[in-house]
This record gives C-alpha cells, structure tokens and sequence, in this order.
C-alpha cells in the first residue's frame, strides 16, 4: 500500500481532531495542520496602535478588520472562519520583529497582515523568510525588494511616477525641487524622479531631506522662494506633510505657480491639515476615496459604518482591504490540508479581483500587484478631484530605477 | 541681501516659537530646580485643548487662549499638589515622576481621543501673509513674535514686580528663610508649577495651526525647549529669551545653507561643546546662596 503524502496528512488531521478533542493540542505534532484547526483560520493583524505612526497604521487595522469582518460574516472561507490575531507593534522595528515572531512561531498565523513603515518591513523580513511563512505589505513603498514571502499590494515607483511626472512636466514645468524625509523611502523615489526627469530634460534644483517627523519649515520655503522651481516634488511623510503644507500656505505661496506634488499625501493627512492648506496640491496613488465604482462605494461606507462617519479611506487602507480578500480567494484555491502559508503564495500568484480601485493582480513574477495609477488634486472640502486616470493597469517593476536588476520567480536577477 | 534679510526674520520667527515652548519650563526648572519632563506634554494639551475648544465649541483659536491656560494651568496645579509636592520637590524623584506623568497624560489622550493627527484652524484674520522689511512672511509668524515677547514681558513682570514674584525668589534663595517669615512655600511653588504648565499650554495652542496635533506631539518640543534653558542657564529669564533666538538663527540659517537634518545635528552638537566648557550656560543669575 502506497501513502501519499495528501492521505497522510488528511489521516493524521483526523487523529489529530480527534486527539485533539480529548487533549487539546499535545497530540497534533505536524505544524501544518495546525494552520485550519477546529474550523478556524489564524492570522496576524500587525499594525502599530501606539506610537509616532500609530497615526495611519490604526486605520490600516481598522481596514484590514473590515474585510475579515465582512469575510466571516458572509460564511468564511469554505466555513472555515478567519480569526485575527491582533498585536501592537507601537511604531518600533525590533518590537515589530518581536511581535512577527510570536505570530508566526507561537500563534501558528498561516499570514500576516502587517506594517507601514519600510522599516518595520525589513525588521520583520528575516523572521517570515526564515519561518517561510507569509507577509502581506498594503504600503506603497521605494520597490528595489525581491521577497518570496512577502505579497506587495501598494505601488512602487513605477506606478507612482510613471504618469505623474511626465504629466507635472508637461504642465507646470521642468524645474523641480525634491523634498523629502530623511530615510530610504524618499531617497529612493527621488531617484526614480531624477531618471524619469533626466529623460524628459528636466533639471532639479534642488534635492533635500528633513529629519522625521520635523515640523518647521520655514527655511525650507525661503530655499523654495529663491530657486523658483516649478514643481515640489515631495516624499516628506507623517506628520511633517501637514506641518509642510500648513506653512507653505501661510507664507503666501501659491500652489497654481508652483505646486506641490505628493506621493504620500492622502485623505488622512489631508483631513489634519486642513482643505484650505491641501487645495491645489497634487498626489499621484492608485487609489482615492472619491473614486467611482460600485466597490469603493460599498467599501467607504462600510468603513465608515464599522468606524464612524468622519472616518476617510485612503490608498494604503484600500490595498489593506482588497489584500484581504485576495487572501481569501488564496485560501479558497487550496484543500484545507495544503493550508500552508508557501502554498498561500503559490495560489494568490496570479490571482486578480475587482477592487475599490479597480482591478487588481497579483503579478507572479515579483508578488508585487497590478495597480490603476491615478492623478488628484486636493480640494479645500478635503477631499481629491481625480483628474486623469490610466487607461491602462500598470504593471509592478520593483527595480525600475535599477536596469541591471529584476525580481523573478527565481528571486533578484542581475542581468548583465 | 534680500536673501540674507529673509533668513534673520526666518531665524527670528524660529526663535519665537522656541521662546514659546520653552518659557513655561525656564520658570519650573529655574525657580523650582524640577525637570519637568511632562513639559512636552503640557504642549500637547494645549494643542488638544485648542481642537476641543473649536470643535466642541465652536471657539476659535483667539478666543480660547485664555481657557486654554487656565484649563492647563489647572492640570499643573494638581500634578505638583498631589505628585510633585508629595515627592517634597527632590529633583531625581521628580525626574522619574514628571516622566511618568507625561506618559500617562500621553496614553490617557490616545485613549480617549484616538491618535491620528487634530486640525486646528488657523485664525482667518491672520492667515494671509504680509511684509516685513520687504520680505513676505506669514501674518501668523508675525503674531506669535508678538505673543511670545509679550508673554516674556509678563512673566518678567510677575517674577520682578508682583508679591508672588518676591515670594518664590525669596524661596529660591532659602527656602526655610523664606518659611520662617510666614511665606507659604507649597502655594507658591503650586501655583509657579501651575503658571508654568498653562505657558506651555499655551504654546502648544498657539503653534498647533502651523504644526500637526497627535498625542506624541510632546516629544519634539520638550527636547528643544531643554536646549533653550540649558544653553541660555538655568534661573535667567533674559539667558531663555536670547538663547531661544541665538538657536532660532543658528538652525533656521544652517537649515538654509545646508538642510534640516545637518542644521539638527550641528546645533546640538554645539550646546553639548558649550556645556562642556560653560555648563551654566551662556547666562547666570547671580544668587547669593
């Protein structure tokens, strides 16, 4: 008699719901199977609720919370349903780690749904590399990553810049001045900028990074009054965006003459600083929450009937959202005995469903997504106006700034 | 020149808002000798206390200085009653208290309130921009120059002029000295504290239109505010005000030859040297001890 490894599995899941019944857990050595006991689904929800960017990633949670909400609320996956492990990570990288690694190796999570920073991202990296468990980043984020345990559903730079920037050019001008915080996520799209306007015979006039969370500006805009750029191209992200457009209003500068255009600023930000201090400015993202179609319409006012009626969606909480149920089509892909999280990955690869923004792929090459880049201007209610849209989806290039270099099913390529 | 004559007002208007912050812990640290590291948080209640005020009330930022303060002041009145006094003032117990108070004022906020980031709005009345010396700078700008050299003004006069004032510098000189002449040192060091705690109240109402509102907003503004009183030397009012300023043009004019981040880096590099070869400071009161 021939056993193959699927009987195997389905007979010791038998024994081990069996055993499991009587001595809970003892008996179930294969770790597999743990991932779908008893009907239910772990997976980890790792978003910081304290801490410096607690003010963004709270609403990640709350959107990722929807969608598991609304999942089990319509029956689950195959009856199974998903139950959320929730962890703080309090804004810190080594708690992030800390925090991956209970998911993965102590609550047996088959995914995790998690972070915002690039840098809680690498912090939790080795973690789901060295477990090969599964990480789902909803972030827009520098590209220049080739994980295979890691599923990308925020833009890269390519998705971001390759309309904008063509588009700023032919419209306001060729000067510009990158502004943006100083770590690797605005340094690396600055590049990306620069190849882009190097192409399109651009000049930057200036390229400058502030301190996170830095909050005066006012020499910044002196430095902006004396070149003159035609466009500020600004990375600056969390609380700093505010404080920079705040102060760019009130010294009386002009965002018809010389716009800021932002591929961080969203509704949230928006929403603190104020309509007046936004209007004018642009911000390229796959997502906005005025956006038409029948999905963003059920998606916004479920949030804000989950999560109040003053509550915005914004581009990282859509890829939150639509990364769930992506998740969810994975699993439904796969026999609850092949539940595991290098399976997940395999069967997500490909995978597309009609999101907010419109539909969504995963590319399987890279496990970066398919994504509908958009160009907005924020109004002074506060919220965008969405002025052209791709008539295409883009495909994810996480290395398009580094020709020599591309992600593959195989992991990082360096073509020669 | 144009350029060199709008980097002086930037540098000015820098300095003011550090003046602001760092006034109401000049006078805890200097007349009190505590550290108040709530003192960031004190600034975070202000800026709450201002979105409150026009949210809730309807209130805009003017009308509501004055509450604010007092609504802060409040707060401060009752952590030195009921903490810091009960600690009778020692400065390494009041350290460990004043920063655990702060974290739980900071929790209690994200608590209740949630923590993305408040809007408050910025007086319409001051929200164009208008010329100073040619330059265009922020009508805002100008105000908060205004406010904080008259809120300096005030608090000389009430340290100088009042009977409170005498009292506490009596206390600070000898503090049983100054008991056994009748003065009631709890009520004068309660009431400092409380005078300290709304001066930073009102700084943070009054940056927050030009800043962000978040609970862990505290955090940056008590670090520059300890580099104005430390820099300028501990019990001198006069030393707040120029060191403000001398670090308001410092890093506002390295921020424009190089960036924020060098400007940060080069500043607190030069107050650790100065304290190392001064570390009273650039300015010390004389007190006979």
């Amino acid at each position: 008699m021939s056993i193959s490894r699927r009987t195997l599995l389905r007979n010791t899941a038998a024994l081990g719901a069996f055993a499991g019944a009587g001595l809970p857990h003892i008996w179930i050595k294969n770790a597999d199977l743990a991932y779908a006991a008893g009907g239910e689904i772990k997976v980890g929800v790792l978003f910081s609720l304290t801490g410096t960017t607690a003010i963004i990633e709270e609403s990640l949670n709350k959107a990722t919370l929807l969608a598991i909400e609304e999942i089990n609320a319509a029956g689950g996956i195959k009856g199974s349903k998903i139950v959320p492990i929730v962890e703080d990570p309090a804004s810190d990288p080594a708690t992030f780690s800390e925090k991956a690694r209970k998911l993965v190796v102590g609550d047996k999570c088959v995914s995790v749904f998690g972070s915002y920073t690039s840098a809680s991202r690498k912090a939790v990296l080795p973690v789901f590399e060295r477990q090969n468990n599964l990480y789902w980043y909803p972030t827009l984020y520098e590209g220049r990553e080739c994980s295979k345990n890691v599923i990308y559903t925020g833009a890269v730079p390519n998705q971001q810049q390759d309309e904008f920037v063509p588009w700023l050019v032919k419209k306001f001008g060729k000067k510009f001045y990158l502004i943006g915080s100083n770590y690797i996520y605005p340094k690396e799209e600055n590049n990306y900028c620069k190849k882009l306007l190097e192409k399109l015979g651009g000049e930057v006039v200036a390229e400058e990074y502030v301190p996170l969370g830095h909050s005066e500006f006012s020499s910044v805009i002196n430095k902006i009054r004396s070149t003159q750029p035609n466009v500020i191209f600004s990375t600056v992200v969390g609380d700093s965006v505010v404080a920079l457009h705040r102060q760019y209003k009130a010294a009386g500068l002009d965002p018809e003459k010389m716009p800021m255009a932002s591929l961080t600023t969203s509704e949230n930000e928006v929403a603190a600083m104020g309509g007046e201090a936004a209007a004018g400015h642009f911000t390229s993202a796959p997502y906005f929450m005025v956006h038409k179609s029948p999905e963003n319409e059920k998606f916004v006012e479920a949030y804000k009937k989950r999560w109040g009626a003053d509550k915005v969606t914004h581009f990282v909480s859509e890829a939150c959202y639509f990364q769930t149920y992506l998740f969810k089509q994975a699993v439904e892909k796969l026999a609850t005995s092949d539940l595991t999280p290098p399976n997940i990955r395999d069967a997500v690869k490909g995978q597309s469903m009609i999101a907010p923004q419109g539909k969504v792929e995963i590319e399987p090459e890279n496990l970066h997504t398919w994504l509908w880049p958009k160009i907005a201007q924020a109004k002074s209610n506060g919220q965008f106006e969405i002025l052209v849209e791709a008539k295409e989806w883009l495909k994810p290039v996480p290395y398009a700034a580094y020709p020599g270099q591309s992600c593959t099913e195989k992991g990082l390529v360096e073509k020669s | 020149m144009d350029q060199f004559i709008e980097q002086i007002v930037t540098g000015l208007s820098i300095g003011s808002i550090l003046l602001l912050v760092a006034l109401g812990l000049s006078i805890i640290y200097g007349s009190m000798g505590i550290i108040n590291l709530a003192h960031g948080e004190f600034v975070m209640l202000g800026a709450y206390a201002a979105w409150v005020f026009h949210t809730y009330l309807g209130l805009g930022l003017l009308a509501s200085l004055v509450p604010i303060f007092l609504v802060v002041a409040a707060f401060g009145w009752v952590i030195e009653r009921y903490v810091l006094s009960l600690l009778n003032n020692r400065p390494l117990d009041t350290i460990l208290a004043t920063w655990g108070v702060g974290i739980m004022l900071q929790q209690a906020v994200r608590l209740s309130v949630g923590s993305e980031l408040r809007y408050v709005q910025l007086p319409p009345a001051l929200s164009d921009s208008m010329d100073v010396f040619g330059i265009p700078i922020s009508s805002y700008r100008v105000f908060l120059f205004v406010v904080s050299i008259a809120l300096f003004g005030a608090t000389w006069l009430l340290m100088n002029r009042t009977p409170v004032g005498m009292k506490l510098r009596a206390i600070i000189q000898d503090r049983s000295v100054a008991a056994s002449f009748g003065i009631n040192a709890k009520r004068v060091y309660a009431l400092t504290f409380a005078y300290g705690a709304g001066l930073a109240g009102l700084a943070g109402a009054l940056v927050s239109p030009l800043k962000s509102v978040s609970p862990d907003m505290g955090t940056g503004y008590v670090v520059d505010a300890f580099m104005v009183v430390v820099l300028g030397g501990v019990q001198s009012l006069a030393g707040t005000v120029a060191s403000a300023f001398i670090l308001g043009e410092l890093s506002g004019g390295i921020a424009f030859l190089q960036n924020d981040t060098v400007a940060k880096a080069i500043v607190l590099l030069a107050i650790v040297v100065l304290i190392r070869f001064r570390p009273e400071g650039l300015f010390t009161a004389r007190v006979r001890a």
